[in-house]
């Protein structure tokens, strides 16, 4: 093998955080295979202190390095400072582990969390010495994946994508796996077409060289499949995660990163049904893990990892039903983790929850936070999150009355039927949380974060309008100048201009590829980092594409209309998520089906999985999503708000 | 580790070498404080709503420096003993258990952190931070002839003032480093030589840390601009009279600690 370490060691002199580069965590792999194996290079587009905690990566990592005849390590975008030093010293993308060249690898995989994070898709292969493009790949260049949850709309990459993966990746993974190995030895003259095709034949596995769009009138109006190609991609759902108790080993990196902390998952999916949530819609059913394999996890983890605190994730960690078994298991008094802090994010929203939270924090606190999302009750039976003014009210008591003196919102704006009032209610809402806070101490404050919201595919919202950038800095202007008038309250809000561009990449068909490279190549890499974004960059790259931000981004789709994900299924019924959003529409709220009967949604008939969960009874707290709420406040009149808009 | 018996204070002596180098100082003492937790190690930490391990670093690496000769002392809570680690008065303590103790953390430690010495203190002993007066040094830099280089080190030594900008607080201040440079030399060493980059020449120096301390890149860049730093290690630290004519390490790679010099009035400093 080659290394690149006696290249890149002189630059790391010269560069920010030269940590990044190194590799050398705990539970890295150390590279002791032959040159029989098939190599992958698992690739995260943003920072490495972004990148290293994905758990979706570490998964994949932990589980092809199992294998025989599979070696996986790591590459992460290199900041702008270190990628100006490869570039003046010839130097590629290389591996964190052993600084291996990316032409070393068969193939290069990237997790795709973020939108924004396109560019620097490009970038890295372009470091890596790969053709951007599919069609000028040969039979000797490296196969080009991605997974993770981006890829449920993966057409603004699909030109530079051999295959895109929807769904759980631990089976998917192994089966890819096995036919790029067989791929491989059909000989030097391989042809790229048959790798299509053979990966096509895989269940959840996308190949978007097989299908060709078809546009009329400016307009996508739908795919051309080759024939043995599927008609639609299902996702793939892995139905026990008792079985993947992944990633193995942890990986503990040298220097700090995002989510530095041992991390467990607990159950994946989620049915509260928030309309505006893609993660929620996508990752359904909800699958939970036996509580005593995330004991195991964690003791097991703390004692390999040293770390003092572990985060018990998923998308509403109240509601695993073994909540408070596990949590009084690691914190009773002379147990191996009592002193280790445990911390919940995603809280829901009520005293609860909050008394959980005060119970196993008291050694230290982490910050609480709580997401109510909606100003107004309407709103928020809008985007089916149920929570009552009185249920955020007991929260923040709780949190104030059990020793936090700062509490996180996060909100929405930019949301389907939004009114003025419906804004400026967000800081009405927030400061009297404050006024609550200072009745049990003077200092308490609370920080409103305010994001604009994308309507993302496969969420019922998926046809309905967007707010314009313009619009959502009104809209914020109105909220600051409320808070300004409150002490202890602060605002702060995503740059609408970002909004606007992951609503691009978001919501695109085919077209952006060539905006995503057009901004590329004027520099626009690191678009997640506001020092590095420009909306105009975007905008340009747009119309020198014959295309807009109204057309692209902002417009309301008619049902009948050929969506850019229309040949790609996250299992959810087309009908479902249409009636979801007329009853949005007229401010209806849905149950949670964990506990109320089914309303087919298609994610648990379509696979034949279902439901894991512990208990049949819902968590006790909250009323959100459980049915024991629906009415409070009385009933509301329907909103009439026009389904699609011919605004254009 | 069932049975390990250590005294309540400890001064660890440790080497950061190879690729683990271009870790921060604040980098190394999280790595630190997690290898600890994970030696079961009973640390003492400090009172109020955030409690941290009662662990003091001595002078900060910069980052990129090797050294075989880094040091931390570190407090253990009796109260929070375990079977795997008691707590034993100074005169109990063992070396064959400070040794197992010492391989033990390396195991535990990323590749390049080797703990190479422990030793008990008695509470007495000056603080690391303020004791150490000076560092020992090897500098690995390309660019320049050994024999460029060598005149330039010359040059150096005769000046009355070396001045260097240096941003403090955001702003630009000049420094002259001239005090602090005590020795410099270049070494006559077989020479290595980086692939595409030229040769590899490597000085030995010696840099006073107070009242305020110089920088491997400072150094080199105050021989010339052409003048690239590619390594640096550190290969001493040196606690010293006033006088400077008695000197010793914090603690030697055989576990002796240095419990203070003569004719020098050490405060006495707790932990």
């Amino acid at each position: 093998m080659t290394t690149l370490w006696d290249r890149v060691e002189p630059l790391l002199w010269h560069v920010a955080k030269p940590a990044r580069y190194i590799g050398g965590e705990d539970g890295s792999f150390r590279d002791l295979k032959g040159d029989d194996v098939v190599r992958w290079l698992l690739c995260y587009p943003d920072t490495y202190e972004i990148g290293l905690p994905n758990q979706g990566l570490q998964i994949l990592y932990s589980i092809l390095n199992e294998r025989d005849d599979a070696a996986a390590e790591r590459a992460y975008a290199p900041w702008t400072d270190m990628e100006a030093s490869m570039r003046a010293a010839g130097i590629p993308l290389f591996s964190v582990e052993s600084t291996r060249p990316a032409a070393e690898f068969d193939v290069i995989a990237f997790n795709l969390s973020a939108e924004l994070t396109y560019t620097n898709v490009l970038n890295m292969l372009d470091l890596a010495d790969v053709p951007l493009r599919t069609a000028a790949r040969g039979p000797g260049d490296a196969v080009v994946l991605a997974g993770g949850h981006c890829t449920y709309n993966p057409e603004p990459l699909a030109d530079f994508l051999d295959a895109a993966v929807l769904g759980d990746g631990e089976e998917v993974v192994s089966e890819l796996h096995d036919a790029i190995t067989a791929w491989h030895a059909t000989g030097e003259d391989r042809d790229r077409r048959g790798l299509h095709r053979a990966l096509a034949a895989i269940e959840g596995v996308y190949v978007p060289s097989l299908y060709t769009p078809r546009y009329e009138a400016g307009r996508l109006a739908g795919y051309d499949a080759a024939d043995d190609a599927p008609r639609t991609v299902e996702k793939r759902t892995v139905a026990d995660l008792a079985d993947w108790p992944y990633p193995r080993a942890q990986l503990v990196p040298l220097t700090e990163v995002v989510h530095d902390r041992l991390n467990v998952e607990v159950f994946r999916g989620c049915t509260r049904g928030c309309r505006f949530c893609q993660a929620g819609m996508i990752t359904r059913p909800v699958r939970e893990r036996p509580k005593d394999q995330v004991l195991e996890l964690v003791r097991d983890g703390i004692a390999r990892t040293g770390y003092d605190e572990v985060a018990l994730t998923s998308l509403s960690t109240a509601d695993f039903s073994g909540i408070e078994d596990v949590v009084g298991a690691l914190t009773e008094r002379g147990s191996s983790t009592h002193d280790v802090a445990v911390s919940l994010p995603s809280l829901r929203v009520d005293a609860f929850t909050v008394a959980t939270a005060a119970a196993i924090q008291q050694v230290r606190r982490t910050g609480l936070t709580f997401a109510p999302e909606g100003g107004t009750w309407r709103m928020r039976r809008v985007i089916n999150k149920l929570i009552s003014d009185d249920d955020l009210f007991s929260a923040i008591d709780a949190a104030f009355s059990q020793g936090w003196r700062r509490v996180k919102l996060y909100f929405l704006i930019g949301l389907p039927t939004e009114r003025d009032e419906d804004v400026v209610a967000i800081a009405e809402l927030a400061a009297e949380c404050v006024a609550r806070g200072r009745r049990h101490h003077r200092a308490a404050s609370v920080t409103a974060s305010v994001g604009g919201f994308v309507p993302k595919c496969n969420t019922p919202f998926q046809w309905h309008t967007m707010d314009s950038p313009e619009e959502l800095r009104r809209k914020v202007g109105m909220l600051r100048d409320v808070a300004r008038r409150t002490n202890g309250l602060e605002i702060r809000w995503h740059d609408p201009d970002a909004t606007a561009a992951e609503g691009i990449v978001s919501r695109g068909d085919r077209r952006i590829g060539g905006v995503i490279e057009r901004v590329w190549r004027d520099g626009g890499t690191f678009q997640e980092w506001s020092e590095h974004f420009s909306l105009p960059r975007w905008l340009k790259a747009l119309a020198a594409e014959g295309l807009d931000l109204e057309e692209t981004a902002l417009r309301a789709r008619d049902r009948d209309e050929t969506l850019p994900w229309a040949h790609l299924s996250a299992g959810l019924h087309p009908d479902f998520l249409w009636d979801d959003y007329a009853a949005s529409l007229r401010a209806e709220g849905v149950e949670d089906c964990r506990w109320t009967p089914c309303y087919d949604c298609g994610a648990c008939t379509t696979y034949g999985t279902e439901h894991v969960v512990a208990s049949a009874a819902p968590p006790a707290g909250g009323s959100q999503g459980t049915g024991q709420g629906l009415d409070l406040n009385g009933p509301t009149a329907p909103v009439l708000v026009g389904l699609s808009s011919t605004r254009r | 580790m069932i049975g390990l018996a250590l005294p309540e204070r400890l001064r660890l002596r440790y080497a950061k070498l190879g690729k683990v180098r271009f870790t921060s100082q604040r980098d190394l003492a999280r790595v630190m404080e997690r290898a600890m937790r994970r030696a079961t190690l009973p640390l003492a930490h400090s009172a109020g709503f955030s409690p941290r391990p009662l662990v003091s670093f001595g002078l900060a690496l910069p980052t990129g420096c090797a050294s075989r000769a880094e040091y931390l002392d570190l407090r253990l809570d009796p109260s929070r003993a375990t079977d795997a680690v008691g707590i034993v008065g100074l005169d109990d303590v063992d070396v064959g258990e400070l040794a197992r103790f010492t391989s033990r953390m390396s195991e535990l430690l990323p590749d390049g952190i080797d703990v190479t010495a422990a030793a008990g203190l008695t509470g007495a002993e000056p603080s690391l931070q303020e004791a150490v007066a000076s560092c020992d040094w090897e500098l690995e830099v390309l660019g320049v002839s050994p024999a460029v280089l060598a005149g330039r080190v010359e040059q150096l030594l005769e000046a009355d003032a070396v001045q260097v900008a240096r941003e403090r607080k955001g702003r630009i201040a000049t420094d002259d480093i001239r005090p602090a440079i005590r020795a410099l030399s270049v070494l006559d060493r077989p020479r290595r030589e980086i692939d595409g980059l030229g040769e590899v020449v490597t000085l030995a120096a010696s840099l006073s840390t107070h009242p305020r301390g110089v920088r491997p890149a400072e150094l080199c860049g105050a021989l010339g601009s052409e003048v690239l730093l590619v390594g640096a290690c550190r290969t001493h630290q040196w606690m010293e009279n006033d006088d400077r004519t008695a000197r010793a390490e914090p603690l030697t790679e055989d576990g002796t600690v240095c419990g203070g010099l003569p004719d020098r009035a050490i405060e006495v400093q707790d932990g």
